[in-house]
C-alpha cells in the first residue's frame, strides 16, 4: 500500500476527498511522523491531560515563499512560531494542532521534507501534536502549501508575562542578531536571489525562556519580534505598556552579512523579520543574571542588553544612533519595499 | 563592512561635529538634493548634532517623488492593458496617481512585478514571449545608463515584448531651476553623490562660479555627511564658492565618460514634467527613434490623462526646498506613509517620509 503513492509525484484531488487516497497520505506521509497516542486513536477530537495552572493558546498561519529556504523550511518555522508565542508569555508549550491546505500538484517529497522538519522540530521543543487536518485545494488556488498550527501551554504560577508589565528602569535583552530569517528568506525570492551563507535562525525558544524563568520572577515582558522587526515588536510595547523605550544602536547584534545585504537593498535590519530570537524586558537587578543564563542557551549566545524602558517619550521607541545623535524608530508600514537607487 | 564601517567612525564624527561648531556664525541654509543624502542625514539623527543656526533642506533629488502624477497615471494605465506585465521598482508602487496606485491595481488583477533591475525586467520579457513587459523607467543619471543598457540589449536580442516607459529625469536643468528662482535661497548644496559619480562636477562649478554658492559632492555615510558640512561652512565664512568633492573614492570631474555615452546613445533630452517644478525644458530623456520598438510611449495609445495633484499637498515646494514637511497641513494628520497623499510621503527617499520616520518629535 505504501509503495502505492510514496515518491509518485504529486498532490492531487483525490487526496483530499476523504476517501481512500486521503487516508493512504494520513497513514504514509502524516501518522509515522507524529505518531503519540492522542494522535493514533484517530477520534475526531484529541482528549489531553493539562497540568495545574493557567493555559496560554495561540494560533498562527504560516505562508511563507519560498517554503524551502537556507535553515529550514515552512514546517520548522510552522512549530517554532507558535513555540515561540507560547513560550514569550511565559507558557511551556505542550499540544499542538495542525492543519494543511495542500495545492493540488504539489510535490508528495517537499511535503515528506516539510513534516520531518515538523518532526525534528516537535522533538527539539518537546511538543506533541495531538490533531490536525488537511485539505486539498485545485492547482492555483493555494501557493504549494500553508500550514496553520495552534498550541496550548500552561503558565506556572507567579509568572506574569505581558506586553503591558514593562515599566522604567527595565533593561532590555535581545537574544542575539537579528534579521537573520527576514534576509535568509528574501536571498532566496525569485528575482532577487543573491549568493548568501546566510541562514534563517528558525528555532524554537522555549527551553531557554524556561532557564531564564527560574533565574528571575522579574521578567516583565517577553516578546519574539518575528514581522516587522525588532522595531515592531518595540513600538507594540512602548504603546501597550504606555512607556518609552531608548535603544542603543552600537549594542544591536547584527550579523556582517544582514547588514551588508541590508545595506545594498535599503532596508533596515531593525525591521527585518526573525524567528528564533526574543526580546525580555527584566528589571535592572535581575538583568546581568537573566543575560548571563541566556547566553549559556546554544540560541542566546550571542544575546545582548540593547536598551532600557525611560519614564518620558511614552509610546515611542527612541534610538541613540552611533553617531551620537537621536531619532525616532516608528512603527513599520508594512512589507518594505526595496528602494530605487 | 569595509567602506562603511569607516565612515560610521564615531571619534571621526565627533571631531567634524566640534569644527562644525566652531567654525559655523551665521545663518546657513544649505540644500542637500538627493533623496538618500535626506535619509543618511534623518536615520544618524544629524540635525539634532548641528548648531541650530544651520537649516537643512531637502531638494528635489528624490526619484519617485519628483515623478509627475501624470506619468503615474500613464503607468496605471498601461497596467490595464491586456497581456502587460509591468515591471517596477518597488518604490513606485505607492505613489497615489490621480485616482488609484499601482498597488491598488496590483491587488485588483493588474500584473505588476517589482524588480531590482531594468535586467530583471527583460529577462521577465524573455520568460513569458506571450505577454508584453513594461518596464516604468525612473530615476536620474544614476539609473538612466544601466536602462540604455538593458534597451539595446534588448534590441540586439531581437526582443520584441519588452518596452520602457522612460521617465527618465536628468538633474542639470532642476538644479539651475532652482539657483534661479527667487524664492530659493541656498548658502550651499550638498550635491548627490552618485549622480556625480555619471555626470562629473561641471554642473556644480558653473553654479559655484555663475551663483557664487559652493558644491561640495558627498557620499552617504554619516561621516561624509558631516565632512561636508564642514567644508561648505568653512567655504561660506570665508566668503568663497568652489566646488569639492569630498566622495572622492567614487567620484572624478569628469565623471564616467562610458555611462554617459551608453546613455547618449539610446535616450536623447526632451521635455520633462517635475513634479514641485512644472515642466522643465531639456530635462527628461526619452528613447531615440532607432530604439522605437522598445518606446512604450510609441508603442501604447494612452488617451490623454486628466491628472489632478491632491488638493492641499505641498510636495511642490518641500521639493523646491521653500517649505519644509511640518509646514503642510496634512502632514501626520492626512498623509501619513500608511496613507499617503503626496509622493514625498511615499519613497524611502523621500523628505515627508524621512521627516515622519526618523524625526517626529523634539528629542532632546
Amino acid at each position: 500500500m505504501k509503495q502505492d503513492i510514496r515518491g509518485k509525484g504529486t498532490i492531487t484531488l483525490d487526496h483530499g476527498g476523504g476517501g481512500r487516497a486521503y487516508r493512504e497520505l494520513i497513514h504514509t506521509y502524516f501518522l509515522p511522523r507524529f505518531a503519540n497516542p492522542y494522535l493514533e486513536k484517530m477520534d475526531d477530537s484529541a482528549v489531553v491531560e493539562i497540568p495545574q495552572g493557567r493555559v496560554a493558546m495561540t494560533t498562527d498561519c504560516y505562508v511563507v515563499d519560498p517554503i524551502f529556504f537556507p535553515g529550514g523550511n515552512i514546517g520548522s518555522l510552522a512549530v517554532c512560531g507558535t513555540v515561540n508565542d507560547l513560550s514569550v508569555q511565559g507558557a511551556q508549550p505542550l499540544f499542538f494542532s495542525t492543519g494543511f491546505i495542500l495545492e493540488e500538484g504539489f510535490s508528495l517529497n517537499d511535503l515528506e521534507n516539510v513534516l520531518i522538519a515538523m518532526e525534528e522540530a516537535c522533538r527539539e521543543a518537546g511538543i506533541t501534536i495531538v490533531t490536525g487536518d488537511t485539505k486539498v485545494v485545485p492547482k492555483g488556488k493555494a501557493d504549494k502549501i500553508f500550514i496553520n498550527t495552534t498550541g496550548i501551554g500552561v503558565i506556572q504560577p507567579g509568572v506574569d508575562i505581558s506586553g503591558n508589565n514593562a515599566k522604567a528602569g527595565d533593561k532590555i535583552i535581545l537574544s542575539g542578531t537579528m534579521g537573520d530569517h527576514g534576509m535568509a528568506i528574501l536571498s532566496q525570492r525569485e528575482g532577487l536571489a543573491f549568493d548568501t551563507t546566510l541562514k534563517s535562525d528558525v528555532a524554537p525558544l522555549n527551553h531557554l525562556v524556561r532557564q531564564c524563568l527560574t533565574m528571575s520572577r522579574e521578567i516583565h515582558v517577553m516578546r519574539d519580534p518575528t514581522r516587522g522587526g525588532v522595531a515592531a515588536a518595540l513600538n507594540e510595547i512602548a504603546l501597550q505598556s504606555n512607556v518609552g523605550i531608548r535603544i542603543n544602536e552600537a549594542a544591536i547584534p547584527v550579523k556582517e552579512e544582514v547588514r551588508a545585504a541590508c545595506e545594498v537593498l535599503g532596508l533596515d535590519p531593525l525591521y527585518v523579520a526573525n524567528e528564533g530570537k526574543l526580546l525580555m524586558f527584566v528589571s535592572p537587578g535581575d538583568a546581568p543574571r537573566v543575560l548571563e543564563e541566556m547566553r549559556k542557551d546554544r540560541y542566546g549566545k550571542g544575546a545582548q542588553i540593547i536598551g532600557e524602558v525611560i519614564p518620558d517619550h511614552r509610546g515611542r521607541v527612541i534610538m541613540a544612533t552611533a553617531m551620537g545623535g537621536t531619532r525616532i524608530i516608528d512603527m513599520p508600514l508594512g512589507e518594505q519595499l526595496p528602494r530605487i537607487c | 563592512m569595509k567602506y562603511v564601517d569607516e565612515y560610521r567612525n564615531r571619534e571621526i564624527a565627533e571631531r567634524l561635529i566640534k569644527r562644525i561648531w566652531e567654525t559655523c556664525h551665521r545663518r546657513v541654509t544649505l540644500m542637500e538634493v538627493c533623496g538618500t543624502h535626506t535619509v543618511a542625514i534623518h536615520r544618524n539623527g544629524i540635525p539634532g548634532l548641528l548648531p541650530e543656526q544651520i537649516t537643512l533642506i531637502s531638494g528635489p533629488g528624490c526619484p519617485v517623488c519628483v515623478t509627475a502624477i501624470s506619468d503615474i497615471d500613464c503607468s496605471i494605465a498601461l497596467s490595464e492593458k491586456e497581456g502587460v506585465i509591468i515591471a517596477t521598482f518597488g518604490d513606485l508602487l505607492r505613489v497615489p496617481g490621480s485616482e488609484t496606485s499601482l498597488l491598488k491595481q496590483r491587488s485588483l488583477g493588474a500584473d505588476i512585478r517589482i524588480v531590482y533591475s531594468a535586467y530583471d525586467a527583460f529577462s521577465l520579457a524573455q520568460q513569458h514571449p506571450d505577454r508584453q513587459v513594461v518596464f516604468l523607467g525612473v530615476g536620474f543619471e544614476t539609473t538612466a545608463p544601466t536602462v540604455a543598457a538593458v534597451i539595446r540589449r534588448a534590441r540586439e536580442a531581437g526582443l520584441n515584448n519588452f518596452s520602457v516607459l522612460s521617465m527618465h529625469k536628468v538633474l542639470p536643468p532642476a538644479l539651475l531651476a532652482l539657483v534661479t528662482s527667487p524664492q530659493v535661497k541656498i548658502d550651499g548644496f550638498i550635491c548627490p553623490g552618485h549622480v556625480s559619480t555619471i555626470i562629473g562636477t561641471g554642473l556644480y562649478q558653473k553654479v559655484a562660479e555663475e551663483f557664487h554658492i559652493p558644491c561640495v559632492v558627498t557620499g552617504f555615510e554619516p561621516v561624509d555627511v558631516l565632512q561636508a558640512i564642514a567644508l561648505l561652512v568653512e567655504q561660506i565664512e570665508r566668503g568663497e564658492a568652489r566646488v569639492a568633492i569630498q566622495y572622492r573614492r567614487a567620484v572624478s570631474p569628469e565623471g564616467n565618460l562610458k555611462a554617459r555615452s551608453m546613455m547618449e546613445e539610446v535616450f536623447e533630452p526632451c521635455d520633462s514634467n517635475w513634479r514641485g517644478f512644472g515642466v522643465l525644458p531639456q530635462s527628461g530623456l526619452k528613447l531615440k527613434a532607432d530604439y522605437a520598438q522598445c518606446d512604450a510611449e510609441r508603442i501604447y495609445d494612452i488617451p490623454p490623462l486628466k491628472s489632478q495633484e491632491p488638493p492641499g499637498c505641498i510636495c511642490g515646494d518641500i521639493l523646491r526646498g521653500i517649505k519644509r514637511p511640518p509646514d503642510c497641513s496634512l502632514f501626520k494628520k492626512l498623509c501619513t506613509p500608511d496613507n499617503p497623499v503626496g509622493a514625498c510621503m511615499v519613497s524611502s527617499e523621500g523628505t515627508c517620509a524621512a521627516y515622519y520616520q526618523f524625526s517626529g518629535v523634539n528629542i532632546a
